[in-house]
């Protein structure tokens, strides 16, 4: 138990330090949101106006930085990230709540895949090292350094527009009406699954030649030779020794692995064209609306700790050793 | 240096793997006596093919504007037209010239790729040893540190960083990836500090009064190089990769040419569905090689590092060349006997067995695990 408060006491230094992040990188910058926002509208503000819209965004120069600090707590822990300058005068949090379902339902079935997948073969080849099996590794290396958004490209350059079999953007048919019909479903399937393929094919290689590289290692410690020396059934030894023992660093690497599979799907969306939250912050990028992009970035932050508390909790129960010291 | 003597084994990384390693990669078990080898790993084939791209990469990005065939900025007539001899990588949708933009994108990528890893590299090392060397308050607080950035998401977090900098080049880009990118080096050299920080030469040293600096320079880092090199061996991926992202999602300068930007225009210019393959397939290649070629570095000094992961990364016919058998679940081992016995009796294979220290031996009888070894010592 030890052990999950020391990991909860992190969470919440890295929640902060997000936030904190998020509330200087804009003062820091010579970028003014407010003056961006009165230039879109061309004058068209008045100074009354452009006051209270420096108090909206929580710019106020009247007041403190320390108050600013403060004040943007007391919103942040109320729900209220601001208001989108794209989307205009609707809250950020309403753009996310949208967008958000789709991302994390894609990238969460895809990475779920992909480490189950990964480490299942990842077993295989560590216990066959030295055989003919070493020969998927250049084949695996070159996924794992492949960018995710161009293997997407290539998807949709091959599977959607020389032989068009499955869609090339969207999420659903445009014009479905959002249900749990069965056409609904079948058309978020069918969108879903080149981005899925992409997300799992990139990913998955990292996940293979880690769980090898731990199943070679373990595979020469005592306890599997003993299990071995007993005439256990191999099947048995690789599963349930070796495997079991060396699948411990892919769940905490899993956790870690979070960003990074969150960052490259952020672009794969871009190249689907998929209405997750990817979209909507590159979206934001190019409108330079800050608020939304801080946003989003809180909220991905926000998602890959509590991924992270998960794998944790998981840890717990697969590792006895962490149960010992509480 | 301390007078003691210090066996050269156990001042090498990892030096408790003391496995008779250098006989088992040279594949000459006889006769050469095991002289310490420095990058050892530039021996292995994987590395060697790593840094030969790398070298390739490297000389573009220096001669790459020159030998361009044309300016990548110059339009023509020849609209989104396919490689062909003047434009061996075909044009886009203004008529610029493919194959040019690629060659004078790779200083780019290039240069954010090395000055990333350097600086990161530098961070790594100076946080995690000093959080590893020196421990208590200050490993606390510098690993919480390092632990912060590593579970924060990178590509947004830079993104919002770098959207806010006005007139931003690859310099910034760069400083940007490394002050983002340092974590995870930083995290694995901590560990290893602190796992030399115990061992005994570094106790001669402290006992004979060296300072702390020299302990640090001369007698830690040393032992850290392969570390730190694979640690900046990432960084660089971690950094092309970023950059090429930032670039194709038009963070970057567009006049700034990356395989990125390349990537960019044929995006935003329906590339894929004008079937024009010419613009978009060569760019995420270079990146795809360039990866693999740092990825293959990091594979060498990995089994430089992890000797077990060495004998693992022959392949199965060095493996056989050199009389090793690979046996499921063991660590592979010399054959120290002559290959007369084609027929392995019982006796041949206690006496295989019997110079090993994972020794199944004894009295394996024919089960599951018995049939897999007799399997694999037919082969």
């Amino acid at each position: 138990m030890k052990f999950l408060f020391r990991r909860l006491f992190f969470y919440a230094l890295t929640a902060w330090a997000a936030v904190t992040i998020n509330f200087f990188v804009p003062r820091v910058m010579k970028g003014d949101p407010v003056q961006s926002l009165i230039n879109r509208y061309q004058g068209q503000i008045d100074q009354d106006a452009v006051h209270s819209l420096y108090v909206l965004f929580g710019l106020d120069k009247k007041q403190s930085l320390w108050q600013q600090y403060v004040e943007y707590w007391g919103q942040i822990l109320h729900g209220n990230l601001g208001i989108s300058f794209t989307f205009f005068p609707t809250p950020v949090s309403d753009v996310i709540r949208t967008s958000l379902p789709w991302t994390v339902g894609l990238v969460g079935m895809a990475t779920v895949i992909a480490v189950v997948l990964g480490t299942l073969f990842g077993t295989y080849l560590g216990w066959r090292r030295g055989t003919w099996a070493d020969s998927f590794l250049p084949v695996m290396t070159f996924f794992s350094s492949v960018p995710y958004f161009w293997l997407g490209l290539l998807f949709i350059a091959v599977l959607a527009v020389a032989f068009p079999v499955f869609p090339a953007s969207n999420a659903y048919t445009p014009g479905l009406e959002a249900s749990f019909s069965w056409p609904f479903i079948q058309s978020v399937v069918q969108h879903a699954f080149l981005p899925a393929l992409t997300i799992v094919l990139s990913s998955v290689a990292g996940w293979i030649l880690g769980m090898r590289n731990m199943m070679v290692t373990v595979g020469s410690e005592d306890y599997v030779t003993v299990a071995q020396a007993k005439g256990l059934p191999e099947r048995r030894v690789m599963y349930g020794y070796a495997a079991r023992n060396a699948v411990l660093p892919q769940v905490s690497s899993f956790a870690l692995s979070l960003g990074f599979v969150v960052s490259g799907s952020l672009v794969m969306e871009l190249v689907f064209s998929y209405p997750g939250i990817g979209t909507q912050l590159l979206a934001a990028i190019g409108a330079k609306d800050y608020p939304l992009m801080q946003g989003i970035f809180l909220v991905i932050t926000l998602a890959v700790l509590l991924a992270n508390i998960l794998a944790d909790v998981v840890y717990v129960f697969l590792d006895p050793r962490t149960r010992q010291e509480g | 240096m301390s007078n003691l003597p210090i066996d050269p084994a156990a001042a090498a990384p990892l030096g408790d793997e003391q496995l008779p390693v250098p006989e088992v990669t040279e594949g000459s078990p006889s006769g050469k006596a095991p002289h310490r080898k420095k990058f050892v790993f530039v021996r292995n084939a994987k590395s060697i093919t790593g840094l030969t791209i790398l070298v390739v990469f490297l000389v573009l990005a220096v001669i790459g504007p020159w030998i361009a065939p044309h300016d990548p900025n110059e339009t023509t007539l020849d609209l989104l037209a396919g490689p062909s001899g003047a434009h061996w990588l075909g044009t886009d949708h203004l008529g610029r010239d493919v194959f040019s933009q690629l060659l004078v994108g790779t200083r780019a990528v290039m240069i954010v790729g090395l000055v990333t890893g350097i600086g990161a590299t530098l961070l790594a090392v100076l946080v995690g040893v000093t959080a590893g060397f020196l421990g208590g308050v200050t490993d606390e607080i510098l690993s919480a540190l390092a632990n912060i950035f590593l579970v924060l998401p990178a590509l947004p977090l830079i993104i919002i960083i770098a959207t806010q900098i006005e007139g931003i080049n690859s310099l910034d880009i760069a400083i940007v990836l490394a002050l983002t990118g340092w974590a995870w080096g930083a995290r694995v050299l901590r560990a290893q500090t602190l796992s030399l920080r115990g061992r005994d030469f570094i106790e001669a040293a402290r006992a004979t009064g060296e300072s702390t600096g020299r302990i640090v320079w001369f007698e830690t880092l040393p032992n850290l190089t392969a570390i730190i090199a694979s640690s900046f061996v990432s960084t660089v991926t971690f950094a092309v990769l970023s950059q090429t992202t930032l670039a194709f999602i038009g963070v970057t300068p567009l006049d700034d040419w990356s395989w990125g930007t390349v990537l960019y225009w044929a995006q935003s210019n329906q590339a894929l569905s004008r079937g024009a393959w010419w613009w978009f397939v060569p760019a995420g290649l270079l990146v795809a090689i360039l990866g693999m070629a740092l990825t293959l570095v990091n594979f060498g000094i990995d089994e430089f590092v992890n000797p077990r992961l060495r004998l693992a990364g022959m392949s199965a016919r060095q493996m056989r060349r050199s009389g090793i058998r690979p046996r499921i679940g063991f660590t592979a081992r010399v054959r120290d006997l002559p290959r007369t016995y084609d027929h392995p009796t019982p006796v041949a294979r206690a006496a295989t067995t019997s110079g090993s220290t994972t020794g199944s031996g004894g009295p394996s009888t024919p089960g599951t695990s018995g049939a897999a070894t007799v399997k694999e010592t037919v082969r």
